[in-house]
């Protein structure tokens, strides 16, 4: 059993704090996929959990045992590192085999095993070339190899895929999927990229400037943001965002000098007169005839995605994008009108960002799983 | 493409004049002389060089002096070498580490270059003293442990030790370079395989500097050969019995003191043949074969 809990877990180099009290629990087996953006603490928050990066204050603990003064080779932990670091100086084999050279393994059955996962991440043709003369992709499947080979308890991945191409990060995204359900070891993916992110996790961690915004299954996290920065962030095309004021009398939301988001009566009438930020995702817009809508927006250009079309409407000093697979032909400045649907109306507090609604607690769970 | 050119040539001469002069006098003319005295021999009785060929030469390969002074300034460039480029290497291991206090002894192990070969000596001459500091007391305790004045292996181990001083912060500032310049990532993937920090040194660390340690051998070798007169003129001159009498000191004490400038141009050429050699050897073949990827 290797479930990992991280209690109020702080990081800092000299005098800046970089993470700022993480509380995480990740079950044993379970994927969980820690995105943000560029130096929000992500690998930090990876490389304490591995031993590599002394913890400042908190505590981390796999399979129930606390790790913080652990070595690395004590935790039961692998790697795959962004730039692969493979030992340039030793054949595929070699490292793919080195832990269990460390570890003492018998050379006999050592060979066994290297060629046994070799041939699973399908690599036994390459056993004895050097990583210098391996193609991007080759080089990740022996990061890969060098990972499973031990049989690790925690696989911890940073940005593995962030070096290949379109098409191969796909193909390796699926090929990490399947090892992990044929491993069942616990694993955590650190990366950038929402798709890999969404298309990997049974659960997201969305982290922001140190700090964890939410916590919680793609579906979760994509359909009840806890904030509006993650409701910008996961998403793509990426949602629309106006300012406005709860009227309950009207059950609805006023924006600017002449748009109204209609919304359901008892959330109006529990948000009265606040000043509100609304979410709508691209896909939950749609067109009308111009008056007929909530909002009037002027269409600016359309993107077209293959299967369907990005709108881009100008409402007021704001840009609107509708995704719709309605295919529309609108001059530039027509007037159109738009529409949502009230269920998938987003509304976060205008001053603190953080998301009005009865599924907010949703963010406080794993904190509170993590407390008992 | 359009090459820099100077209008008036007597410019041009005069920006190269300077650099071709220092050339000329420090290495051309002596080296021309060297040759020159080298398959000369000088009459009896004065009244210019008689061309002799290579008995100048033939004559030194079947000295056993010669051999001997051969055989100690191998032992002496080896030893050094080697006590050098080990302390180096530990000293910028353990600083690649980053332990307390590195930048202090990363700039501190630097000084010893700078100071000139005579000044190292005569310190450790006052160092290795048998008959004051730390040695008299061993002395004392263990009659005849240290003595250098007398027994010639005591002698070299000094001039050894002192040379090694000289040469380690050379060698410590090219290792650290080297070993900085190994992503840091390797050595965290070898600490996740399991690798303790000795195991991570010999089997990540080492192997990927390989091309500085060639580097280096080369040259703490050729230092070794060239650069010990300082250490050897002040602390031994050569003796006790010429146990200390390296190659470039026997050019030395055969030139300058026993007046044999033939005999002595013949050593220097040997010896500067040598370093051609060494660096020969550098450039054709450490230079090319060790890489990776
Ligand atoms: N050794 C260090 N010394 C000082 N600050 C550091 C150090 N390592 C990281 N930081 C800082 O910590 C913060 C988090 O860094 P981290 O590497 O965890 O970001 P990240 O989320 O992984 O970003 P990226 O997506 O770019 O990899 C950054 O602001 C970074 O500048
Ligand atoms: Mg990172």
């Amino acid at each position: 059993m290797a479930e990992i809990s991280i209690r109020d877990v702080r990081k800092s180099y000299g005098k800046d704090e970089v993470v700022h009290g993480v509380d995480l629990a990740i079950y044993d087996g379970e994927f969980v996929v820690i995105i943000g953006p560029s130096g929000c603490g992500k690998s930090t928050l990876l490389r304490m959990i591995a031993g590599l990066e002394a913890i400042s204050s908190g505590e981390i603990a796999i399979g129930g045992k606390v790790v913080n003064d652990l070595e690395p080779r004590e935790r039961g932990c692998a790697m795959v590192f962004q730039n692969y670091a493979l030992y340039p100086h030793m054949s595929v084999a070699g490292n793919i085999g080195y832990a269990l050279k460390v570890a003492r393994m018998k050379r006999a059955e050592r060979d066994a095993k290297v060629a046994e996962v070799a041939r699973s991440v399908g690599l036994d043709e390459f056993l004895d070339r050097k990583p210098g003369q391996l193609s991007g992709g080759q080089r990740q499947r022996v990061a890969m190899a060098r990972a499973i080979i031990r049989e690790p308890e925690v696989f911890l991945f940073d940005e593995p895929l962030s070096n290949l191409d379109a098409k191969l990060r796909v193909q390796m995204r699926h090929e990490i999927r399947r090892i992990h359900n044929r491993i069942g070891a616990t694993s955590v993916f650190v990366t950038h990229d929402q798709h890999e992110g969404m298309t990997l996790a049974d659960r997201m961690v969305i982290m922001n400037k140190g700090t964890i915004e939410q916590i919680g299954t793609p579906e979760e996290v994509y359909d009840h943001p806890a904030s509006v920065y993650v409701a910008g962030f996961i998403g793509s095309p990426s949602m629309n965002f106006l300012a406005g004021t709860v009227e309950a009398g009207v059950a609805a939301i006023r924006l600017g000098n002449d748009g109204r988001i209609d919304i359901a009566a008892e959330r109006a009438k529990a948000l009265d007169g606040k000043l509100v930020q609304i979410g709508l995702r691209p896909e939950n817009l749609s067109m009308v005839a111009p008056g007929a809508g909530a909002i009037t927006g002027h269409f600016e250009f359309a993107e077209e995605l293959g299967s369907g079309r990005l709108y881009h409407f100008q409402f007021e000093d704001l840009t609107l994008t509708v995704l719709s697979a309605d295919k529309h032909s609108f001059q530039p400045g027509q007037e159109v009108g738009l529409t949502a649907d009230p269920v998938h109306v987003h509304i976060f507090d205008g001053a603190t960002g953080a998301r009005l609604d009865t599924l907010e607690p949703m963010r406080r769970r794993a904190s509170l799983e993590v407390a008992q | 493409m359009r090459r820099a050119y100077f209008k008036n040539n007597w410019v041009a001469a005069l920006v190269v004049t300077p650099q071709l002069l220092i050339i000329f006098i420090f290495f051309y003319w002596p080296t021309s002389q060297a040759l020159y005295w080298a398959f000369t021999l000088e009459q009896p009785w004065g009244g210019g060089n008689e061309w002799v060929g290579f008995e100048n030469f033939r004559y030194l390969l079947s000295d056993d002096r010669y051999w001997h002074s051969v055989w100690v300034s191998v032992v002496y460039a080896v030893c050094t070498t080697a006590l050098a480029m080990g302390m180096a290497l530990i000293l910028a291991l353990f600083a690649d580490r980053q332990l307390r206090g590195y930048k202090g002894v990363r700039i501190g192990l630097i000084w010893p270059y700078a100071v000139a070969a005579p000044a190292i000596g005569l310190a450790f001459r006052f160092i290795f003293n048998p008959s004051a500091g730390v040695a008299s007391y061993l002395n004392y305790a263990f009659p005849d442990f240290w003595n250098p004045v007398m027994n010639g292996d005591h002698a070299l181990t000094m001039v050894i030790i002192a040379g090694a001083w000289k040469q380690v912060s050379y060698s410590f500032i090219f290792f650290l370079a080297g070993l900085q310049s190994i992503p840091r990532s390797l050595t965290e993937a070898s600490a996740m395989d399991g690798a303790r920090v000795m195991r991570r040194m010999w089997d990540i660390q080492l192997p990927l500097i390989t091309p500085t340690v060639f580097f280096l051998v080369i040259i703490n070798l050729t230092d070794s050969f060239t650069d010990s007169f300082g250490i050897v003129s002040t602390m031994t001159s050569g003796g006790p019995a010429r146990a200390t009498n390296l190659m470039v000191y026997k050019i030395y004490e055969d030139g300058f003191r026993g007046l044999d400038y033939s005999g002595a141009a013949a050593q220097s050429i040997i010896l500067m043949l040598l370093v051609v050699a060494l660096t020969f050897f550098q450039f054709k073949y450490v230079e090319r074969r060790v890489h990776y990827s």
